[in-house]
């Protein structure tokens, strides 16, 4: 049996939006998985609401449900698909724990539907603690077990049997009252002693503080045969979150016998689970002596895999997916090669270097310590052969203004000690501070116990720099020293900047160094990745440039028929599945055409970094030196720079001014309409409106801005020393406070403050125009009022509330601003209408966030044309019927506060959520109420905890609370909303604010009794302000995982459709049945 | 910047490659191989199959962990070293990590060259010499100043027999036990002594050339060892004596290509040795494959194998042979190295077979 013949459908399950701790990894995996489904002619199925996907694109899967990952859905497309298998593992935790729990309902049983792959036994098994230790315990591998004692005696034999140090801890205390670490009985006699203060029952655990933490990537097919494809070790020690640390491949610290001694536990703990497909072990061992500790194992794609995959080029996902069909390793073929078998383990003869991208800034309240829980939203991969030039590279690519380990703007670092015991977002620059501050490798070592050699590498590119701070002038540089710099990491620019210092405009920095460079003879090489270190020919196209060379692996064709596309880089709040859905599209309609793709990006959990989806893949920088020497090297027809976001929309002046032909719109009209002046001036001269605004540098000047356009107005300061970017102020106090976060006003530094209107809509126009032609065009409309960022905003597309007139004022604008701009290309522009007032808030040349969602809701893919256009190929104008559509769609955004402790979950004008959804319904209700269940919501049974906001905003929020009171739902309030219910003669119970002290019933009490399942948090002004009562409500609802509605127009939308649509009406429509 | 001195490796076909002095500073050469594996350094310059060789690694990052102290066990066998001494002729890396960091590391990799007067070169796009090295076929080479000369021709190691270099010169017995192997040491690894002493027997250790059928034993043992197996003649005519009888034989490597040549099989050049840890083999006509560490230039042409014997293994990349067993009697060999070290352990099982036997 070559496999299991008897599968002819397969229902494959995603993870829904991206949110912290499941990204766009999944999309990659998933798309891996259909990939190897289609290619054995097997018909798929795949719940997916994440819209923004690339697997949720025509023709990877055969039929899509936008629909929400929950078992009452999944059960309910079962029913009716009648898949014969079901993939779980591809999705994430989202898709394990709906398979898990239909397996554990009978669904599965009852429907027949084979889980492909590890059995769910072997899942629980290792997401169930107990089950995983008492498991391991039967083959004698060791875990981290925790022992609960009840007396002091007994806290003393158990940590003899652990070994010092351990950790101890009162059970039940919250807030790690009581615990601890010990090195020996007294202290622990000591600490023990006050933990049992605190509770009768006190955990002790052997302490791993400082232990290296070390990843293997696990195949294993049913024949029993097992690989370790790569292993991973962590920077940053045990402590933090592999999520959140930096983390290297393969390991650099392990010897043969440690590393061989773990590949042989992971195969015998996979082998004894029983997984069939992929899996991941964590380890936590021991830096003096090979002692170790099993932390866990997940029986699935992870982002591990993810980055495991990218690491060596072995499609983990892929594989995976062909072992779930009873395939042997042995029967499949390394995809590099070709001609060798995927049972092998690959060599790798460069490093990768991942770093996290964390984007706390934008969060108010939100603790920047870095621990066991993952708060980074994105991350990045670098690829060379020296950890000196991946580590300076990656912090490039992470996109946070560093230019590498040293050389970046100067930081304030308060405490350097305690911010290295403590690690924060920022750690490794205050690793560099401390060598500037004298610190030893050895002194950062005691603090930060990470291994000292990837410290005396830090140090390294420390000293280096220190010598480049020595030269006055470029050409006292020499060859070798040239090169040495190169190959520590240095970048063109961070050269300028050590040279040069405040001599030279920084401006000039790269293309001063690129030129002197390049006539010294120094330049990167090109290495391909082919999995077994050039042991056998390979002919893959996934590449990346390093110093350390002197041979290109690839000899160029310089035909001028290839085309760069310039990716969107590491995954932020702002940026993320969005554009590598547009690079993916914007590639393969390039390479449908007849030219060669040739992609540029470095983020792992993507889809357009598969060497599947390109003729070239350079797994390397998006910055102005690497895409010239890429475009040196490759001599292509051109360069698409607006499908991957802002990174490449940001470029393209400076590679314009270097003689790179931009494809598309040109990089002046870019330049027109990012320049704020520019714009500005150009939308006046068109006769066109726009919010007023200013760029102002003295506080007078603010003040009298303000007098003239009103309050509230949106605040930019050009640099914000903490918390967000922007904010809106109400009143000269807002202003004031929030004016004093800006590091400064001045010149060099100004603030933009702009007129900010409130109850307007606001409208998105996503478009394609040739030479200034708009040829399609998709307007959608956000169902929150203008103040919520575009991208936290719930939109409806096609829209169901303008006048008439209002979208024909709206085509007739954005006609004349193509023209102007004379735009070839993908572009987006900003509206804002209120009453018969329409204003432009911002147009961006090249592909916006909403565009995978307006091409799935309209069924016509706007990259493809854009791409078409730009490359001067033959393309159809849709017909105008196309855009009458009888259906809706609803992209709700998904949000992360449970993962970031503290953070006040509430929106505003900078944008904060990690990911999207888009459902498609008959009417909005019915779009609205599966969008709103795609991101976590449920409908309340219960009852619902009112508070909502000015007079305003609870007259706008009566009839919602009329039909829940109708509904029959128990309502409560706080006081402003209670008594406003009470006068509209509405059922309700009053509750008090935490500040109402004393006073019963408390509103936090009933959200932490669960006596509520649905909170409605109003705040009442704009800016995100002081921890007051409002944010302990709305903080209080996220802790304790209740839906919570921060906006009366989302909430009085869901209100509706739950009101009105029954869940089991909800019909169960594939994408190609609307 | 850079202190190190600029040296460069000079191939045969006179391709040049500069980098920095690292380890002993004298000019070296032999025959150029290269080797795949990410760990296991120490391990790999002390295993003898590397005599006459100059190593270059295509892991780009080396001496990460520096080099342990060397201890001894009761038997006088390292416990940390494949032999007592390094018998690569020079070691050819990318970067030189010159601060190692590890709880077991007693010096640099720098010293320890140093010490046993091994030169090295760093800073070499190793990646496009190992790309020589597969198009060209293995090739001979030399590690010589800037300045020095690219004439004069470099002596063919595979010429000469490096299993008489590196053999033991006489008997010597390790271990207790009931039965009796005799290991024919070709240039055996440590491991090697390790796993059969472990299984609780006593390993009579005898020179490549020894007539054990002169001596009582339960089980043969034939070792690993540097170079082209057709210079070990005597080794094979003691096997053929040995073959005629019943009791258990196992060969490892050098052991596979002298086993099969006893039973009449012609050995042959790869084009490009198989120098790493990542060799998928399959058990013959199962569906059990295996990851093996692997280092042979040289192997058993299959077509050749007289009918009282067949494939055991064969590799899942080349199609080579991997091992051979004898259709009636207790003979088996690996081509790929089941003792690991370094490497994946995944092959240990084949000593309990071989002990099983006994």
């Amino acid at each position: 049996m070559k496999h299991l013949k008897s599968i002819k459908k397969v229902l494959i399950l995603g993870s829904g939006a991206l949110k912290i701790g499941e990204a766009g990894e999944f999309d990659y995996s998933g798309s891996q998985a259909l990939k190897a489904m289609k290619e054995e002619h097997i018909k798929t199925v795949l719940i997916n609401p994440n819209i923004a996907t690339v697997q949720t694109s025509e023709g990877i899967a055969d039929k899509i449900y936008f629909l929400p990952v929950t078992p009452y859905f999944v059960e309910r497309v079962i029913e009716k698909e009648k898949p014969q298998g079901i993939l779980l593992s591809f999705g994430g935790q989202t898709a394990l724990n709906c398979g898990v729990e239909l397996y554990r309902s009978g669904v599965l049983e009852k429907y027949k539907v084979q889980v492909l792959g590890t059995p769910v036994q072997a899942i629980m098994d290792t997401e169930d603690r107990e089950l995983f230790v008492r498991k391991l315990d039967e083959i004698n591998v060791k875990t981290i077990k925790s022992h609960a004692v009840e007396s002091i005696e007994d806290a003393l034999k158990a940590a003899k049997e652990l070994g010092y140090p351990v950790i101890v801890r009162a059970a039940y205390a919250l807030g790690g009252l009581g615990s601890g670490f010990c090195n020996n009985d007294s202290e622990l006699k000591k600490l023990t002693a006050k933990a049992f203060t605190f509770s009768p029952q006190v955990l002790v655990e052997k302490s791993l503080k400082g232990w290296k933490e070390i990843e293997y990537e696990v195949v294993r097919d049913r024949f029993d045969n097992c690989i370790t494809v790569c292993n991973m070790e962590n920077f940053d020690p045990l402590g933090i979150h592999t999520g959140e640390s930096i983390v290297v491949a393969p390991s650099q610290t392990l010897t043969n016998r440690e590393y061989f001694l773990l590949r042989e536990l992971s195969i015998k703990i996979v082998r004894h689970i029983g997984i069939v497909g992929e899996c991941n072990v964590q380890y936590a061992f021991d830096p003096s002596s090979e002692d170790y500790r099993v932390i866990e194992v997940n029986a699935r794609l992870s982002r591990s895999s993810a980055l495991a995959s990218k690491a060596t080029g072995y499609p983990l996902a892929f594989v995976a997916a062909k072992l779930g069909l009873g395939y042997g390793l042995f029967d499949l073929s390394n995809s590099v090669t070709k001609n060798t078998p995927a049972f092998f383990e690959p060599a790798l003869d460069y490093i990768v270097c991942k770093i996290p991208r964390w984007d706390l800034s934008k969060f108010y309240g939100v603790s920047h310590l870095i621990g066991s829980s993952m708060k980074s939203v994105g991350e990045v991969m670098a690829i060379g052969r020296s950890f000196e030039e991946v580590i300076q590279k990656g912090l490039r690519m992470i996109g946070r203004g560093a230019h590498g380990f040293v050389g970046n703007r100067e930081m304030k670092v308060e405490d350097i000690e305690k911010e290295l015991k403590e690690p924060t977002d920022s750690r490794i620059f205050v690793i560099a501070k401390a060598f500037e501050q004298g610190y030893t490798v050895d002194k950062v070592h005691e603090a930060t116990k990470i291994d000292k050699w990837f410290l005396e590498k830090l140090y390294n590119i420390y000293v280096t720099g220190k010598e480049l701070l020595k030269f006055k002038d470029l050409r006292e540089i020499d060859r070798d020293t040239m090169l040495m710099a190169k190959q520590n990491g240095f970048s063109d620019f961070q050269i300028g900047r050590l040279v040069f210092k405040k001599k030279k405009d920084p401006d000039t920095f790269a293309v001063s160094v690129r030129e002197y460079r390049k006539s010294l003879g120094v330049l990167p090489v090109v290495k391909q990745i082919d999995t077994l270190a050039a042991e056998f020919p390979a002919k893959t196209n996934y590449l990346y440039l390093t110093y350390h060379g002197t041979s290109h692996d690839i000899s160029y064709e310089k035909d001028h028929k290839s085309i760069i596309v310039m990716g969107s880089g590491a995954y932020r709040i702002g940026s993320s599945v969005e554009f590598d859905w547009c690079s993916v599209n914007c590639l393969n309609t390039i390479r449908k055409s007849g030219w060669r793709g040739v992609m540029i990006n470095y983020n792992p959990e993507t889809v357009s970094t598969d060497y599947d989806m390109c003729d070239r893949l350079y797994f390397d920088e998006l910055t102005y030196e690497r895409v010239m020497d890429i475009y040196d090297l490759e001599s292509p027809h051109g360069v698409v720079v607006s499908v991957g976001g802002q990174i490449p929309n940001n470029l393209a002046m400076r590679l314009n001014d270097a003689n790179v032909r931009i494809l598309g719109t040109s990089a002046q009209s870019i330049d027109n309409a990012e320049d704020r002046h520019k714009f500005s001036a150009m939308l006046d001269r068109l006769g066109i409106n726009q919010p007023r605004w200013s760029e102002l540098t003295t506080l007078d000047d603010i003040h009298s801005f303000v007098e003239k356009v009103g309050f509230p107005v949106l605040v930019r300061p050009s640099y914000v020393l903490s918390g967000a970017a922007m904010n809106v102020c109400s009143n000269n106090h807002e202003l004031k406070q929030f004016l004093r976060l800006a590091a400064e006003v001045s010149k060099k530094h100004p603030v933009v403050v702009s007129e900010f209107i409130q109850h307007a809509k606001e409208i998105e126009f996503d478009a394609v125009a040739k030479d200034g032609e708009i040829v399609a065009y998709a307007i959608s409309e956000h169902i929150e009022f203008a103040g919520v960022h575009s991208g936290d905003a719930t939109i409806q597309f096609p829209p169901q509330k303008l006048y008439v007139e209002t979208v024909r004022r709206l085509k007739k604008i954005s006609r004349k601003i193509a023209k102007e701009l004379n735009i070839s290309g993908p572009f987006n522009i900003q509206f804002m209408a209120k009453n018969n007032d329409i204003l432009v808030i911002e147009c961006n040349l090249r592909a916006s966030r909403s565009f995978p969602f307006v091409s799935k809701v309209l069924k016509i893919n706007l990259i493809e044309l854009a791409t078409k256009i730009i490359t001067g190929e033959k393309f159809k104008v849709p017909d105008k019927s196309a855009f009458d559509l009888d259906y809706v769609g609803i992209k709700a955004s998904q949000f992360s506060f449970s993962r970031l402790l503290k953070a006040d979950p509430v929106l505003g004008v900078d944008m904060s959520s990690t990911g999207e959804v888009g459902c498609i319904g008959d009417d909005t209700s019915e779009a609205v109420l599966k969008s709103m269940l795609s991101v976590g919501y449920t409908i309340p049974e219960k009852g619902i905890l009112l508070s909502t906001g000015d007079g305003k905003q609870k007259a706008e929020m009566l009839e919602a609370c009329q039909t829940l009171h109708r509904r029959g739902y128990k309502l409560y309030a706080t006081g402003g909303t209670y008594r406003y219910l009470k006068d509209n003669k509405i059922q309700v119970t009053e509750v008090f604010w935490p500040s109402e002290k004393g006073k019963t019933p408390q509103a936090i009490d009933l959200i932490q009794n669960k006596t509520v399942d649905m909170v409605v948090n109003i705040p009442k002004n704009l800016s995100k302000t002081e921890l007051d009562n409002g944010y302990k409500i709305r903080r209080a609802a996220v802790d304790f995982n209740i839906p919570l509605l921060t906006n009366t127009r989302l909430a009085s939308a869901f209100i509706s459709a739950f009101c009105t649509i029954d869940p089991d009406d909800i019909q169960i429509k594939s994408w190609d049945e609307y | 910047m850079q202190s190190d001195n600029k040296i460069k490796l000079v191939l045969e076909n006179g391709l040049e490659f500069q980098g920095y002095s690292f380890g002993y500073q004298k000019s070296t050469d032999g025959e150029i191989v290269f080797n795949t594996a990410m760990v296991g350094y120490p391990e790999s310059l002390t295993d003898p199959s590397y005599s006459g060789q100059i190593l270059c690694i295509t892991y780009p990052i080396i001496g990460n962990y520096g080099v342990p102290e060397d201890q001894l066990d009761s038997y006088g066998i390292s416990k940390v070293f494949e032999s007592g001494k390094i018998h690569v002729r020079g070691l050819v890396i990318s970067c030189y990590s010159k601060n190692y960091s590890h709880w077991d590391s007693a010096k640099s990799l720098d010293k320890w060259l140093k010490e046993n007067k091994i030169p090295g070169i760093y800073g070499v796009d190793t990646r496009h010499l190992t790309q020589v090295l597969r198009e060209n076929g293995s090739m001979l080479g030399k590690i010589v100043p800037l300045s020095g000369g690219n004439k004069g021709k470099i002596a063919d190691p595979n010429l000469e027999n490096q299993v008489d270099i590196v053999s033991c010169k006489k008997p010597s017995v390790y271990g207790k036990g009931s039965k009796r192997v005799v290991l024919v040491d070709c240039g055996v690894k440590n491991n090697i002594l390790r796993c059969l002493i472990n299984r609780n027997v006593e390993v009579v250790r005898v020179p490549w050339n020894y007539d054990f059928n002169k001596i009582a034993w339960d089980g043969l043992f034939i070792s690993n060892g540097p170079g082209n197996p057709q210079l070990c003649t005597e080794a094979v005519e003691n096997l053929k004596v040995a073959m005629k009888g019943d009791k258990p034989i196992f060969g490892i490597c050098m052991g596979n290509q002298l086993m099969a040549r006893a039973a009449g099989a012609k050995t042959y050049k790869l084009k490009y040795g198989h120098r790493s840890h990542n060799q998928p083999v399959r058990l013959s006509g199962t569906d059990k494959c295996f990851i093996t560490s692997q280092n042979h230039g040289f192997a058993v042409d299959d077509s050749t194998l007289g009918k009282d014997w067949e494939p055991l293994f064969v590799n899942m990349n080349d199609g080579t042979n991997e091992g051979i067993r004898h259709k009636k009697k207790p003979f088996f060999s690996a081509q790929f190295h089941p003792e690991a070290t370094s490497g994946p352990t995944d092959t240990e099982f084949l000593f309990d077979q071989f002990i099983n036997l006994l």
